[in-house]
Order: structure tokens, then sequence, then C-alpha cells
């Protein structure tokens, strides 16, 4: 019994010990928040809704675009040392006609020197599949009614290259086995580091470039695709264009 | 408009020749508030765009909340539909819905007939403004969801779907007579008709729910120029020309029949299934007979006994309880 009671004295001090040692090293085990900005861009351009002048696809063609979104979800970090941090319930819709949704808080990240950022350009195949949702998954207008899944991402506008009246409509989705347009990306952080500790909130500037959808593996022309409302080949193709290089981490701030 | 009886939600209980449901209870479970709310929902008509079309306008409860003698259906502005409307019972245990699957869960699938221009050609955006401009709904979202924010996408659907998943059809004779209980007798005919079914129908009309919610091509045509079934949510060709097989339980209320109700009659459908049937690339291989036209050789005794059957399948209980009602 006495040898306990001492070793239960000893484990206490050393505890305490630990503690205040931890305090000591100016760090500390709050969790603290990260933002993400995302500025939607065409190129070198900002991008403007109905601009004056339209935007060179880089493919070839020229586009006035009328609405842009998409979905980022499952965001993720991971330190150096391999332990990753993966944000519960993380669902984002990107608007660029809604300023305050092309920023985001992560909330409740622990501590620590973050080297990668991981996210997902769309809707992972669970949540695609489930029933009615809250936050960002039931705005927007942005799920196949008459079939089943989200649009991950929507391009919309008017190109004197596309056929008939003009119109080119871009819902680029599907999550099924052979039509997977689910995209997961970690744009280089070059060798920054994403400092989290309470007190200063690191903000991420992440570049997402619409000509990055027209140009890679499969050029899209609005010549042979400008109507696009289903999964299937068009939106994979799309989406393997948009894997490659669209989000880049322009810049760390506040770290 | 609601009542404050303590009786048990419909639908609410797994009956005993059933399955485990996909849509238990569990999922979204059922209150008195929430079923009535749901109800109020799919009555009303300000559910379309015009605010002339609800869901009860196509679903009926007298015929199993199909759309009695229609062949196709009237949407908004008297435009026509492309399908005949299904009967809504059962709907926790199917794994998708509508004639070719598109909706995978029951809480979404409103959100097709919703926006459908030839339904209620109205968005889920609107619905919400209109219910948020009523107040009776803002009290009733409220009493069964709480928080003070605006009625949402998410309340409604879930609202909706304690409304749909209640529609439990298990109470015909045939019911009665597998769970043996007071009532459940069959006579002669109608017990030859359903060892006929099990032999001759089983394999897609399976089970207790006879359906085994698969996607078939029965013979109906040699091509689908105008609806390729399936395959317009698969784009896969060799899904063209399949549709949904649909639970016979109602059956001999819920006609016309097949995707495009071609059919008025049961006697019309086995007339079909005996030797009406064309072959097409996609046809089913149940259905295929070597050397033979495809189909089902029904012999006249053996239709007669089917029918006899089929309509043991017809439960009065479910196409009058006064709670599935409009109120």
């Amino acid at each position: 019994m006495k040898f306990l009671k001492y070793t239960a004295l000893f484990l206490a001090l050393f505890s305490l010990s630990a503690t205040v040692t931890s305090c000591d090293d100016d760090d500390n085990t709050n969790p603290a928040a990260v933002n993400i900005e995302f500025e939607n861009v065409v190129g070198s351009n900002t991008l403007e809704l109905n601009s004056a002048t339209p935007y060179a696809t880089g493919a070839g063609d020229q586009i006035t675009v009328t609405a842009f979104r998409y979905f980022i979800s499952n965001v993720k970090l991971k330190k150096a040392d391999g332990t990753e941090w993966a944000q519960p319930e993380s669902y984002y819709l990107i608007d660029q006609a809604l300023p305050a949704s092309k920023k985001i808080s992560l909330t409740d990240v622990p501590p620590g020197d973050y080297t990668s950022l991981t996210f997902t350009i769309g809707v992972d195949s669970a949540r695609n599949v489930a029933g009615a949702q809250t936050g960002a998954l039931s705005k927007g207008n942005m799920f196949w009614d008459w079939n089943t899944g989200y649009v991950f991402m929507k391009l919309e506008g008017r190109s004197p290259q596309a056929p008939g009246a003009g119109a080119v409509i871009l819902h680029v989705g599907g999550f099924r086995k052979g039509e997977n347009a689910v995209r997961t990306v970690t744009p280089t952080l070059n060798n920054s580091v994403i400092r989290v500790h309470e007190g200063h909130t690191p903000e991420i500037h992440v570049k997402a470039d619409i000509q990055k959808m027209f140009v890679g593996s499969t050029p899209i022309r609005f010549s042979s695709v400008n109507n696009l409302m289903a999964a299937g080949t068009n939106a994979v193709n799309i989406s393997k264009n948009y894997e490659n290089g669209m989000f880049v981490v322009d810049r760390i701030q506040g770290n | 408009m609601e009542s404050t009886s303590t009786q048990e939600v419909p639908g609410t209980k797994v009956p005993g020749n059933f399955p485990a449901p996909i849509y238990g209870a569990e999922q979204n479970p059922p209150t008195q508030a929430a079923f009535e709310l749901g109800r109020s929902l799919f009555y009303d008509p300000r559910l379309s765009r015009t605010g002339s079309i609800s869901c009860g306008s196509c679903h009926q409860q007298a015929v199993a909340f199909a759309d009695a003698g229609k062949k196709l259906s009237t949407g908004v502005e008297t435009r026509i539909g492309t399908r005949n409307t299904p009967a809504l019972q059962n709907l926790r245990w199917k794994p998708n819905f509508l004639w070719d699957g598109g909706p995978v869960h029951i809480e979404m699938m409103p959100r097709a007939p919703i926006s459908n221009p030839l339904e209620m050609d109205e968005t889920l955006d609107n619905v919400l403004r209109k219910l948020n401009a009523d107040a009776s709904y803002q009290r009733r979202f409220k009493q069964v969801f709480g928080g003070n924010g605006p009625i949402d996408s998410y309340q409604f659907l879930r609202a909706l779907a304690q409304f749909t998943a209640a529609l439990t059809s298990s109470n015909s004779r045939y019911d009665r007579y597998v769970r043996q209980e007071a009532g459940g007798t069959l006579t002669a005919s109608e017990l030859r008709g359903l060892t006929i079914l099990r032999q001759k129908c089983g394999t897609c009309h399976a089970g207790e729910l006879f359906t085994d919610e698969s996607f078939r091509n029965n013979g109906l045509d040699r091509q689908f120029p105008l609806d390729s079934g399936r395959a317009h949510i698969t784009r896969r060709s060799t899904d063209a020309g399949r549709f949904k097989v649909p639970s016979l339980r109602n059956v001999a209320l819920t006609g016309p029949y097949m995707h495009d109700g071609r059919f008025t009659t049961l006697e019309a459908v086995l007339d079909h299934y005996d030797h009406g049937m064309v072959v097409s690339a996609t046809l089913d291989l149940e259905l295929r007979r070597s050397g033979l036209e495809p189909g089902i050789a029904l012999a006249p005794q053996e239709r007669q006994d089917l029918l006899a059957f089929l309509h043991t399948l017809t439960d009065e209980q479910f196409l009058s309880n006064p709670q599935l009602a409009k109120h």
C-alpha cells in the first residue's frame, strides 16, 4: 500500500513537472485555427463574373463566366513526422458570386508545424448517396435531382465558339466506378510550413485557375463539349485536367 | 390540422413476414408531429411552381398511391409526364427509386418530381421560401426540429420522408395467410396462383415484397428511342430498355401497367407475358426460351389462378388508413 502511495505521488509530481516544462516551451496543446482563402483566376487575371471582355480558356476558346462554384471537402493537414489531422464534417461550397464563401476557416486544429495540405475537389462517394444534408451540401443547386450525385464543379457562361446560342454549361460530377470524377490534390507548399499555434491564425492563399479545366491531358473545346450535365467521360476528363495544377498555394500569411 | 393522438405512426414496426428495411425507423425516428408534418407537405400543392400539384395529386391512397387509371400523369400547366406513376408503398425497403433507379435515397427522392419540368417544375429553394412564409409551417417545423433558423432543405426532406417511409402495405389477405393470422385464408385457386407465381414469376417478383428491385427488359419493344430506362442513369447500352421490376402488392389497383402505362388490365399484362413479347438485345435472359419466342407460358387455368392470387395482395387497411389520408 505504502509503495503504491509513493508511486502515485511520484507520478503526480512527474506529470505536473511535464506540464510546467511544456508551458515553458512557448508551446501549448490548445487547438488553433487555419484559414484558407480561395481566389478564382483565369490565367493571370482574377475571375470576374460577366466580365466585359471574355477570357481565353487556354485551349483556344473564349468564355464569359456567369456562374462558378465548386466543392472543397475532406481537408487534411499533415506534419513532417506524418501525423495527419483530418477535419471532421469537412465540406465547403466555394461560390464566385458569394465572397464570404471563398474564405474557409479550419478550427480546432492541433498545434504544430504542418508541411502538407490535402483536399478533395468534389464530394466523397459516401455523401453522394446519403440522405438529406445540411450546410454546404444542401446549398447552391449542386445536386442532380433526377439521378443521384453532387455537381462537383459548375461553370456556366457564354462562348462565341460554343454551338447554337453560345451557352456553356459544364457540370462536372460522378462518383461511381468507371466515371469517378472525385479528385484529391496536395498542392505544393514550396517548402513553407503552416505554423498552427494559439494566438495567430495562418492564412493559406490558394489560387484556382479556370484555364486548367480546359488544358491538360484532354483539351476541352466548346465546339464539342459545351453542354455537360452528367457523369461520364467528359466529366472525368475535365476532372483529370483540373486535378493537375488548377489549385496552387500562392502564399501563406500570418505564420 | 395536427392531432394530439398518441397512436403509433404507421409503418414504424417491421411486419413479421418482411425482411429488414434499408431505411429503418432508427434512421429517422417516427414521431406523430413529424409524420403529420410530412403528411401536410405530401398533400401541399405549394410544392409545385404553380401551386396546383401536390405529391398526392398523382399518388392517391385509394390505389396504393399510384395515379388511378392514368397512363401518364399530368404535371403543372397540364404537362404530360413520360412515365406511369409508380405506387408508393414499402419504400423503406427500396434501394433506389423511380422506373430507372436514379435517386438512391428515400430522403432525396422527392427532389426529382419537384424539379422535373413535366411534374412540379419548382426549385427546392422556392419551396422553402413558400414554407418559411407560412407561420403554421414555421411553428410545426420548430416543434419537430427545434432551432431558431428558417426551415431548411434538410428539415423539409426529413419531414417528407417521415410520411413516405410510413407508407407500409403489409396487411393484405396474403400477408395474413403467410403470418397465419385471423382472416388469412386463401381459396384453392388463390393457393394454386401463389404456387404458379413463385414458380414462374418469382425470380423477378421475388420474396415478400414481390420484387427483386432489379432492372429488366421484359420484351415490350424492339428499340427504345423515347425512353432508354436504366440506361438513362448508367449510360450503358446494356441497360437500354431495362426498367425497375415493380412490386405486385396492390397490383389489382395500380393500373395501367408498365413504365409507360401501355396495358390497361392485368389480363393484358398476362397476355403480354404469355405471347406478346418481342426480342431485343437487352431482353432479359429469364424470358428467353431456346427454339421458342420469348415469354412465360400460362395455361388458361393458370392465368385464372394467378389473377385470383394477385387480388389477395390488395391491402384494404393500407388503402383506407385515415392516418395516411389528406387532413
